[in-house]
């Protein structure tokens, strides 16, 4: 075990746990961010996607030894009111079905719209194509994004 | 806690907690409600007056309308209560949505599954607006003295026109609450609904974009532990022994344990299942010491012998005997072989198909094959379960909580009314939901560790635990005469361990000499409902070969399948039909319009086409597929549904364009395969899952317009979809596909066309 200091969505943390855990798990059982989902445990339905330092990671394949002083943002912290401009976007198109992947997917083009305002159809698909939503929303995911894209430039 | 008054008979308990209560009071909550255009409202006094089980309102006329169904992507969370405000008369923008309790006396079956919920809460869930509605018109009559029929209602406000009187809801709700709910209210007429038929946002939209707690994985309970179940690594294989000695010095570890999830002779319900009986648990403080500790278990599994079940379900008591031996894919597809030429049970026979067979100038004869499929619904099975000796507390993800509670109650030696199972949003489900195995599981440990639980499936357990779609095979057959006539129709299928024919659907009633079979195959691996169970085979299978007949009898795919509903109207073979040739020829033809079926612009795709009927509702999809970075690719979709009235018709787009991309996904990709009893996938990395780049550019969905009462939308879109695909890949290599996963067949298709 280990005393760990992390800054999650702007707000100092301490936690005391196996330096080897994963975030996903620090957030979900430790910090009671639950936003951050559990899928698949090995990077390969992007779930549990968060940002460091505005990049987006798998939280489920990050130890939270390696974070240091890194800023974690969660689906949480994205926004105050839920006003950012990719869950606006997300609202507008109606995009859930059953929503459990959809924070992933949210974090995944909030952090694809930071680095590139205005990204092409390939753009999107080579970005989002790590965040599987089984209930099959891709189509309106897409349109989301763009919708988001113009919002913002 | 809130406090409600009431005239409705509720469970004795609640009834009982009521009466000691006095009926009618005051709290306050600290939680801030949401309405349905998901904004907030702030603090309220909750004083709630319960009018029918379905809607409550304050005196301040806050106004909320109770979900009774489970919600698992579906939408039932917003459309349902959508039918009740239609009849209540009331903003949708201003009411509050909320899951019912599970109260099956109260809210009626809630279950979701068979493509039922709105169908079944259709004709109650506007009764209940109406009733309502009744009742606080009779309170206002009563209140002002004067006659029910001159007061009338807009927009939850009560209006008296010659007296100039006025009054909410909520002024009048106490007194409408005291009223005898009225049975027979009249309904409106459907041509002038204003809700219903409205494009309306999810009510828990915001919820899940800012990622709020609402599915049992989130769940938080004070002292809750976590519990992981190791169970066989093989179907055909069971625990022998453990050694647990690692795995209890690991950091966070209280008890490791085996048990029994049914001890012997256990009479199983209809929707129960046994994977594996006997299995083992790792229980701790948090998910990944848990998880961590796994590791360290010494394990020995053991082959199993033929067990015996004993279910009791409909149909009866009988026994079940579940065969020994570790299954492998290709000895499963060489049996299914085996048995596909050996005599099956006859399902339904028109005419005389024998004759019409040996008298045919020309017989096509096509088999088709399908494999085992995993749900992999995105949240993994998991409930919260706090049992004690006197009471039961169940929270997370089912689709028919009420199927399974009987059987909870046996496990638990505990009465019905003992046992609160709170529904939460489901993170998917597909069919794989409404067998709750995690659930008996999670109340059992709790009840032995003495402590509320949180059961946790990691991705690996979720997609090994079984309760697959069933693998399938079917061989069809059709006879034509020297003129290219269609004169008999068989089809003969088979499944492990189910068949998976529906002789009574189309082509049937359309041919006069007609014949179907069944046969299965029983094994140890688990089988269950999938999206659209049967059918999701069943039209692969036939759609494609009636595109193959059609190019055979050198007519169009589309016209052909007219042709053949033109004479199952006019003229229908048999009686037992279950479709309406009108309106599976309705979105044949709606969709031959929309997507410009003969528009030479359209040469550029290879086009596909299917349609099917199943859950009383008809669908119809034309698919466009180029090749894209070498790999064929589904570009763009036009889908044609007829649901009887659509509810909220965004969201049924949204369902039909999932079932869509969900049909192409596992047309091209989905497969379940296994070697000696193991599973070959166990995660995404080896389970070929559709993602955002496959997934096409554009779906356009249309509904045929009518009045007719809702029929299924979850599922119906789904099947046909795997032929659509399935006929653009011909049109595509040249070469038919039929065998699932359709890529690996693509692909070797490919490679023999490239070599010659």
């Amino acid at each position: 075990m280990a005393v760990i200091n992390l800054n999650v969505n702007g707000k100092k943390q301490t936690v005391d746990v196996d330096p080897k855990t994963p975030v996903l798990w620090v957030l979900r059982d430790h910090l009671n961010l639950v936003g951050t989902k559990f899928g698949c445990g090995i990077a390969q339905c992007g779930a549990c996607t968060i940002h460091l330092d505005g990049t987006a990671v798998r939280s489920c394949q990050l130890p939270v030894s390696v974070v240091g002083e890194k800023a974690i943002t969660t689906i949480e912290g994205l926004s105050e009111r839920g006003d950012h401009p990719v869950q606006q976007a997300w609202l507008e198109h109606d995009v859930p079905q059953c929503g459990y992947c959809q924070a992933g997917q949210i974090m995944s083009a909030a952090a694809l719209l930071k680095a590139n305002p205005t990204p092409s159809d390939e753009q999107i698909e080579s970005a989002m194509n790590g965040n599987l939503c089984r209930c099959g929303t891709y189509v309106r995911i897409k349109a989301a994004i763009k919708t988001a894209a113009t919002a913002k430039s | 806690m809130e406090k409600i008054k009431t005239s409705q008979t509720r469970r004795s308990f609640l009834k009982s907690s009521l009466l000691a209560s006095g009926g009618l009071m005051i709290s306050f909550s600290g939680l801030s409600k949401y309405t349905s255009d998901s904004g907030t409202t702030p603090l309220l006094a909750e004083e709630w007056s319960e009018i029918t089980g379905y809607i409550k309102i304050t005196p301040d006329n806050v106004i909320k309308i109770l979900n009774p169904n489970p919600e698992f992507g579906q939408n039932v969370m917003t459309s349902l209560p959508m039918m009740v405000a239609e009849e209540l008369d009331v903003d949708w923008k201003k009411v509050i949505v909320e899951m019912g309790p599970h109260d099956n006396a109260k809210l009626g079956p809630q279950f979701t599954g068979g493509s039922n919920s709105i169908r079944m809460y259709w004709r109650p869930l506007r009764e209940a607006g109406a009733a309502a509605r009744q009742m606080l018109r009779d309170a206002a009559a009563q209140t002002w003295g004067v006659p029910v029929e001159e007061v009338t209602t807009k927009a939850a406000m009560l209006y008296h026109a010659k007296s100039g009187k006025s009054a909410t809801y909520g002024e009048v709700a106490s007194k409408a609450a005291s009223l005898e709910i009225p049975k027979g209210v009249a309904l409106k007429d459907v041509k002038k609904l204003s809700v219903v038929g409205t494009s309306q946002k999810n009510v828990e939209g915001l919820k899940i974009v800012t990622g709020k707690p609402l599915f049992a994985m989130d769940y938080q309970f004070d002292g809750m532990l976590v519990a992981m179940i190791e169970h066989p690594p093989a179907f055909g294989k069971k625990l022998k022994s453990f050694d647990a000695t690692e795995t209890l010095k690991m950091p966070g570890i209280k008890d490791v344990y085996s048990f029994k999830l049914y001890e012997d002779g256990f009479e199983q319900a209809g929707f129960d299942t046994r994977t594996f009986n006997d299995l083992l648990v790792v229980v701790g403080n948090t998910t990944w010491e848990v998880m961590n500790a796994r590791k360290k278990l010494k394990v020995q599994w053991e082959p199993i012998s033929d067990t015996k079940d004993t279910m009791a379900g409909r149909g009866g008591k009988r026994e079940v005997i579940v065969p020994a031996g570790l299954e492998s894919t290709p000895a499963q597809l060489a049996k299914m072989a085996e048995f596909a030429t050996m005599p099956a049970q006859q399902l339904r026979k028109d005419g005389d198909p024998e004759t019409a067979f040996k008298n045919a100038a020309q017989i096509l004869e096509r088999t088709y094959t399908a494999p085992f499929l995993a749900h992999n619904c995105m949240e993994p099975m998991n409930f919260f379960a706090h049992v004690t000796e006197e009471k039961a507390l169940l929270v997370g993800p089912l689709q028919a909580p009420g199927w399974s509670e009987p059987t909870l109650a046996k496990l638990l030696n505990l009465p019905p009314e003992k046992i609160e199972i709170q529904m939460t949003r489901m993170g998917g489900g597909f069919g794989l939901r409404a067998y709750s195995h995690y659930m008996y599981e999670a109340a059992l440990i709790s009840r032995k560790v003495k402590a509320p639980i949180k059961l946790v499936y990691s991705r690996e357990d979720d997609m090994t635990y079984g309760i697959y779609r069933p693998m399938y095979t079917a061989t069809y057959r059709a006879a034509l005469d020297a003129n290219k006539n269609l004169i008999a129709f068989h089809v003969k299928g088979g499944g492990i361990p189910e068949h998976p024919i529906h002789a009574n659907r189309f082509p049937a009633g359309a041919v006069d000499n007609y014949l179907a079979e069944g046969w299965t195959i029983p094994s140890n691996i688990t089988i269950g409902a999938f999206r659209a169970p049967r059918s999701n085979f069943n039209a692969a299978a036939e759609q494609s070969f009636l595109d193959e007949l059609a190019e055979l009898m050198g007519k169009d795919p589309i016209d052909f399948r007219l042709e053949l509903l033109k004479r199952a109207k006019e003229k229908p073979v048999g009686e037992r039909n279950e479709y309406d040739a009108d309106r599976y020829a309705g979105v044949l033809k709606l969709v031959k319009e929309k997507s410009g079926w003969n528009n030479p612009e359209n040469k550029k795709y290879s086009r596909g086409v299917a349609a099917y009927f199943c859950h009383a509702s008809y669908a119809a999809h034309v698919v466009d597929m180029i090749i894209k970075d070498g790999q064929p690719y589904v570009e763009q979709v036009f889908s044609a549904m007829d649901c009887g009235v659509v509810i909220n018709p965004d969201a049924a787009i949204n369902m039909v364009q999932g079932a869509v991309v969900d049909g192409i996904g596992n047309a091209f990709y989905g497969a379940l395969t296994h070697k000696k009893g193991t599973p070959e996938q166990n995660n995404f990395n080896r389970y070929r899952m559709i993602r955002l780049r496959e997934a096409p550019k554009r779906i356009d969905v249309s509904f045929v317009e009518n009045e007719i009462d809702p029929t299924g939308l979850g599922e119906p879109p789904f099947p046909p979809v795997f032929a659509a695909v399935a006929n653009a890949l011909y049109k595509s290599t040249g070469k038919r596909v039929y065998n699932q996963p359709f890529i690996n067949e693509w692909k070797l298709n490919s490679e023999k066309i490239n070599k010659m």
